[in-house]
């Protein structure tokens, strides 16, 4: 169906209201990547089969992810006249209990998430309520969403549809909301009007440095030049940030609307989204999502009959973590290996094939349709003075509740670590989040009131990055951790700048003679002076940020450094050349299960059995690997690491 | 690889150098890596030196120029795997195979790679065994996840 009028808009409106929300029993299950890993297909064939079976009267969607990733796969139920419920950790039998359950007005407890009495439409400043005349049996004591501490501080903005629509389905984002904003953006304001807009909103770029995307905007439109492009950065490299992924393989369009409003402000006719390698299935859901808005006029020639002519083309990346550089992306869509250049003329001016060119990041884009339908000063009111909005945080590592949060910025970092993450578990001491992936740094305890924007991350030495958020407690490594990043951007950096390709490899052979027990107190001297080498001499943000972590674990957790080098000891038990494992002979039960599973046969003892005493078990140092697959195994906490 | 296959990926995209890496993609996607022989007739059809070619192929991490095993195995070591212990998960693997990483099985079943974060850092360490995700892993359910794809 093609759509020209706003009266084609709201019929297409309607039949994805009648999608989402059925007359009949709806079941979703969320089949994200996270959910997919954790067996989500499986739970939807389970379903499936139960309900042709039994010809249920059951309408089976998927969906993405509603954030909590912990606890996929995710099944949600919506019947009119009742809650809608979240079942959490759902297994393909407890999908067929549920289900038949359900179909008697029972829930079962102990298996729910939340349960849902109203939805917010953001996109319009509209709560959707669902009329509730019956309430399932056993539903007494389940939290409501917002009561969940997870979802308590949130605010949902960027991901305002992921885990509510089908992202397959055009006509349920456009019931949310969607795709108004583009008939308003080309219909009621001019491309000055919008920029403008953009601007009063405060919106910065999400990708990393933060620069402000309506001024970003207008430089581009301002360019001279007859042909101009814009692009979409979903090149998320940063490791332990995936909002991205989340945002494409749950709501695609929300992008795709993004980019043609941001085309049409500065005058591009056509786009590129750049997608990571490593995402299939957001590659595969973008690609129906231009498809579909393609067939509904929404993309391509004369969209929506106003004349503005956009074509947006999908790249696939090649695995390449220095393309999420502005000029390497840039390069690499032009057929060349992804090696950044200088800035001295920014890309808005010369970028693909030299023309004036926009990139903006996955989040940044989707941001746009609902600062034009709620108004740059709804939006500006969010956040903090010099940061507005909210960010998508991917909260993750030693944290009890892992997942997806959006929150306003300026929230604390002990709000986010404590209030949503739950705090560190297994009675484990917090010591630092990580964040900004590699250009980022580390952020200590001392610093855990922090509110969390872009300049104040930037002034502790770490930075927002894509939202990347590590939690790390006393077992996690702070020398490690600065080795971890420094092979990582040994490996990433191009090369093609000596300071970083020598710089980050010269700091990984330091670091390591650190964590072998090798390390001298000259090396910290010499890693705040390569550091600064680094950063100084190189072209891109890779090499410029890239001593980061070491800088910020220098600067915060010296005396852990210092531990290794004096005392050739490693306190949070993770640098393998400076540990000795032991099995204490008077805890050990001799039940011999840690010499089953020794790789190399280090470990000796004998089983006790009914009829022999047994003896002890004990490892062999020399033949030792220090693999800590006894340890793990040992039931007993017979196995001591030292 | 046949000529005919390579003539209809560059048909697809247009012999234009920006297609470039997605063609050499789709080539690997047929054939499991670039064959010689398959990137020599691309340089010829598309008029691009083959020094070039081979920049671009062992540039981008996802392209390979040996051949790869009947099942890739990535093991994320993205930070948040590998604060939960995704390099044990990595050596553990590396064990049970006989191989590093890098490596092709020498009866050719498994190919053992890492890969820096496939966005699954919730559910971490993960692998991804043929394009098939796997969460919260750990050192002992290593064996029983090679065994699925034995």
């Amino acid at each position: 169906m093609k759509i020209r009028t706003k009266n084609d808009l709201e019929k297409m409106r309607e039949k994805g209201l009648k999608n989402l929300y059925p007359k009949e029993t709806k079941v979703s299950v969320g089949m994200a990547t996270c959910g997919l890993s954790t067996g989500a297909d499986k739970v939807y064939e389970a379903i499936q089969d139960e309900v042709e079976k039994g010809k249920l009267p059951i309408q089976l969607a998927q969906t993405g992810c509603i954030g909590f990733c912990q606890r996929e796969p995710v099944v949600d139920i919506l019947e009119p006249g009742k809650p809608r419920v979240f079942y959490q950790e759902v297994t393909p039998d407890r999908a067929k209990e549920l289900i038949h359950r359900w179909l008697k007005n029972e829930v079962v407890g102990d298996w729910l998430l939340c349960k849902m009495e109203k939805e917010d439409w953001i996109a319009e400043d509209r709560v959707q309520d669902y009329p509730i005349r019956q309430i399932p049996k056993g539903i007494d004591g389940t939290p409501s969403y917002h009561q969940v501490p997870f979802y308590n501080k949130q605010l949902k903005i960027a991901l305002r549809n992921c885990g509510f629509i089908n992202p397959d389905h055009i006509e349920e984002y456009v019931a949310r909301g969607g795709y108004i904003s583009l008939y308003k953006a080309l219909f009621e304001m001019k491309p000055e009007e919008i920029i403008e807009e953009v601007k009063r909103s405060g919106l910065r770029g999400r990708g990393g440095a933060g620069f402000l995307t309506g001024n970003k905007w207008e430089t581009c439109r301002r360019a001279k030049g007859d042909q101009k492009f814009i692009l979409c950065n979903a090149d998320e490299g940063d490791p332990g940030a995936y909002m991205d992924r989340s945002i494409l393989e749950g709501d695609p369009h929300s992008v795709v609307e993004g980019m043609i409003i941001g085309a049409y402000a500065i005058g591009a006719h056509e786009g590129f989204i750049y997608v990571r390698n490593e995402y299939p299935l957001a590659i595969q859901k973008l690609l129906i999502a231009l498809q579909q808005a393609e067939e509904a006029g929404l993309l391509g020639d004369d969209i929506l009959g106003s004349g503005f002519s956009l074509k947006i083309n999908l790249f696939r990346g090649g695995g390449a973590f220095v393309c999420g550089e502005s000029t390497a992306l840039m390069a690499s869509i032009e057929g060349k290996v992804g090696e950044p250049r200088a800035k001295h003329i920014h890309t808005t001016e010369s970028g693909l094939w030299d023309k004036p060119s926009n990139l903006n990041n996955v989040e940044t884009w989707n941001n746009v349709p609902i600062i034009l339908s709620r108004g740059a000063g709804w939006y500006s009111k969010i956040g903090t003075d010099q940061s507005k909005g909210t960010k998508v945080f991917s909260i993750v590592g030693k944290v009890k509740n892992t997942g997806l949060i959006e929150v306003p910025m300026g929230i604390t970092l002990r709000e986010i670590v404590y209030d949503i993450g739950g705090g560190v578990p297994d009675g484990k001491k917090f010591k630092a989040v990580q964040t900004g992936g590699p250009s980022g740094g580390c952020i200590p305890e001392s610093l855990i009131n922090l509110p969390v924007d872009f300049d104040r991350l930037t002034e502790v030495g770490s930075m927002m990055g894509s939202g990347g958020m590590i939690v790390m407690d006393e077992s996690t490594c702070m020398v490690d951790v600065a080795k971890y990043f420094m092979d990582f951007l040994k490996g990433e950096s191009c090369g093609k700048c000596t300071s970083c390709r020598e710089g980050t490899k010269r700091m990984h052979e330091i670091l390591t003679e650190i964590a072998e027990g090798r390390g001298t107190m000259d090396h910290i001297e010499l890693l705040k002076e390569l550091g600064w080498v680094t950063a100084e001499a190189s072209l891109c943000q890779l090499g410029g940020t890239a001593p980061n972590p070491v800088l910020s674990t220098i600067r915060y957790f010296q005396e852990e450094y210092e531990e290794h080098i004096l005392h050739k000891r490693c306190p949070a038990k993770v640098c393998r050349a400076l540990l000795q494992y032991r099995i204490l002979s008077n805890v050990c039960t001799k039940c011999g299960r840690c010499a089953k599973v020794c790789p190399v046969k280090a470990i000796t003892g004998k089983k006790k059995t009914k009829k022999e005493t047994g003896e002890p078990f004990s490892i062999d140092a020399k033949k030792c690997i220090k693999c800590g697959m006894c340890f793990e195994t040992c039931k007993f906490e017979a196995v001591e690491v030292q | 690889m046949e000529v005919s296959k390579i003539d209809s990926i560059i048909e697809q995209y247009g012999a234009r150098e920006s297609a470039l890496l997605a063609i050499l993609q789709d080539i690997q996607a047929k054939e499991n890596y670039l064959p010689k022989d398959a990137l020599e007739y691309v340089s010829q059809k598309m008029h691009i030196p083959l020094v070039r070619i081979f920049r671009i192929a062992t540039f981008y991490n996802a392209l390979s120029l040996k051949p790869r095993g009947l099942h890739k195995i990535d093991v994320c070591l993205g930070t948040a795997c590998h604060v939960r212990g995704g390099s044990k998960i990595l050596e553990k693997i590396e064990r049970d195979l006989g191989v590093s990483v890098g490596e092709t099985t020498k009866d050719n079943r498994f190919t053992l790679e890492s890969v820096r974060c496939i966005g699954c850092c919730s559910l971490g360490p993960v692998a991804v065994v043929d394009g098939k995700v796997f969460g919260r892993l750990g050192q002992d359910k290593v064996s029983g996840l090679l065994k699925e794809f034995k």
